[in-house]
């Protein structure tokens, strides 16, 4: 072989460079195996988000996209479910009532996955629904 | 028909998918073996590869250059375009590989009044490949934030500067349009010039429509019809981690994006696909142009018996002087 030295030095980062999510993977340990565990809401006579679960899990960034633009553009607020059940359509008056954590339910999979949304460049997540007011006892960011 | 051939061989590739992971459930074999399959083909396949190509000497000394030769002093040379040192050699290779130099100066001939040939610049060629080439470097990048846990902050930086613009939800990647455009352009390239469409072999057309179909089935899965995320997340750390399970209740479409993934990327040894290990020891770049200061030896040349002219003189010197030849070193003084 010609160049050896230079050939295995190559083909050392291409192998390291392909191979790079197999160490950072073990070397993470079971960190790396770990799954997002949410704390699901337990608010009162609330035992449904308001489209199905399956539905959520893959779709909710375009239906509160779809909220968002009927709200800001259109001015609607009135959202009638797939089941006929009325909601309205605000991020912290009707998600935010139930899934009051965000650290314990959004952001897990969020951060699981690589997600950044920009809700809360606009949003204010530790706002009491309902009232507007900030909660006592958050921290303003 | 070279097109034609490769259309069907994607087709049957996706009909594949569909009946193997859709219809008879072989997710095993889909989700599990294949991608292990043809992650180690890909490594020991280029390695070997490039082992073979280390292992065949280069006989002769042939960088070939565009620009003024390192001479005298006062003569400027082309340090990039006839690089006479190491780091000469190295900008050049960076030049080449990053930004496609030599693509760059891509020309095209045509016919004025049908009867004048002229050569133009052609940028096209070296738009569609710097597109190309950089957006699949990004997606690839970017798919890390599936296949590491935890995410690493590179691919957050390099998602936030693809989704700028902030175009909808999930945010629209710029290279997912550009990788489109180009692949589409470096097809159509092919197709419109007689010349070209000739010369365009299976193996030229089915990388692009291969590439393409990967493209679109993960534009379909971000953009319309989105799967679980997470589910997927939790299966490619699991692959690679070495400890892959099946992953449940995912589409179909999931299972062609990865298959056709895994055709590709066990494809690379064996293909043009190569020329990503190949630019790296290309010796017409890859060579200083400095032949005139040191001397390249063919390695295959045999040691040559020399007999050179001191040793000749020694051999006959007594014979010369006797019949009157010059010599260079007499023994006439010590005859005398």
């Amino acid at each position: 072989m010609y160049d050896k030295g230079k050939i295995i030095i190559g083909l050392i980062i291409f192998a390291g460079f392909f191979t790079a999510p197999f160490w950072y993977n073990i070397s993470n340990g079971k960190e790396a195996l770990k799954k997002p565990e949410l704390v699901l809401p337990t608010k009162e006579g609330q035992t449904e988000c308001v489209e199905p679960v399956t539905f959520m899990r893959a779709d909710h960034m375009v239906l509160l996209n779809d909220w968002r633009y009927l709200v800001v553009r259109k001015g609607e607020r009135n959202y009638v479910s797939g089941t006929g059940k009325d909601f309205n359509m605000s991020l912290t008056n009707t998600c935010l009532n139930c899934h009051s954590n965000t650290a314990q339910f959004c952001d897990k999979c969020h951060t699981y996955v690589g997600v950044t949304p920009y809700c809360w460049d606009c949003h204010e997540k530790s706002i009491t629904p309902g009232t507007g007011m900030v909660s006592q006892n958050s921290e303003i960011k | 028909m070279n097109i034609i051939f490769s259309l069907l061989t994607i087709a049957v590739l996706i009909v594949l998918a569909v009946l193997g992971a859709g219809t008879i459930k072989l997710d095993f074999l889909f989700g599990i073996i294949f991608p292990y399959a043809a992650v180690s083909v890909f490594i020991v396949g280029i390695i070997s590869r490039v082992i073979k190509w280390a292992k065949s000497p280069v006989p002769f000394h042939i960088p070939t250059v565009a620009g003024q030769q390192k001479s005298l002093p006062w003569i400027k040379s082309s340090k990039l375009e006839s690089p006479s040192s190491t780091p000469g050699v190295i900008g050049r290779m960076a030049l080449e590989i990053l930004l496609f130099r030599s693509l760059f100066r891509n020309t095209k001939s045509g016919l004025i009044d049908g009867q004048k040939l002229v050569y133009g610049s052609s940028k096209y060629l070296w738009l569609g490949a710097i597109l190309f080439h950089w957006s699949l470097l990004v997606i690839f990048l970017r798919h890390f934030r599936l296949f590491m846990q935890p995410v690493p902050s590179f691919v957050l930086m390099l998602q936030n500067i693809d989704g700028f613009f902030q175009i909808g939800v999930p945010e629209l990647y710029v290279t997912d349009i550009l990788i489109t455009a180009a692949l589409l352009y470096l097809i159509y390239r092919r197709l419109a010039d007689a010349k070209l469409r000739y010369i365009s072999l299976a193996s030229d057309y089915f990388p692009l429509f291969l590439i393409l179909s990967i493209a679109a089935t993960g534009i379909l899965m971000r953009y319309f019809y989105r799967i679980d995320i997470l589910k997927i997340k939790e299966f490619a750390v699991g692959l690679f981690s070495f400890h892959p399970s099946v992953p449940q209740g995912i589409g179909i479409l999931f299972y062609i994006h990865l298959f056709l993934v895994c055709v590709l990327v066990s494809y690379f040894p064996f293909s043009k696909l190569l020329h990503m290990a190949g630019i790296f020891l290309t010796p017409t770049r890859n060579l200083a142009n400095n032949s005139r200061m040191k001397r390249h030896v063919n390695p295959w040349n045999r040691p040559v018996r020399v007999h050179t002219y001191d040793e000749y003189e020694d051999e006959f010197r007594d014979k010369m002087e006797d019949s009157g030849l010059p010599v260079e070193k007499s023994n006439s003084l010590e005859r005398n």
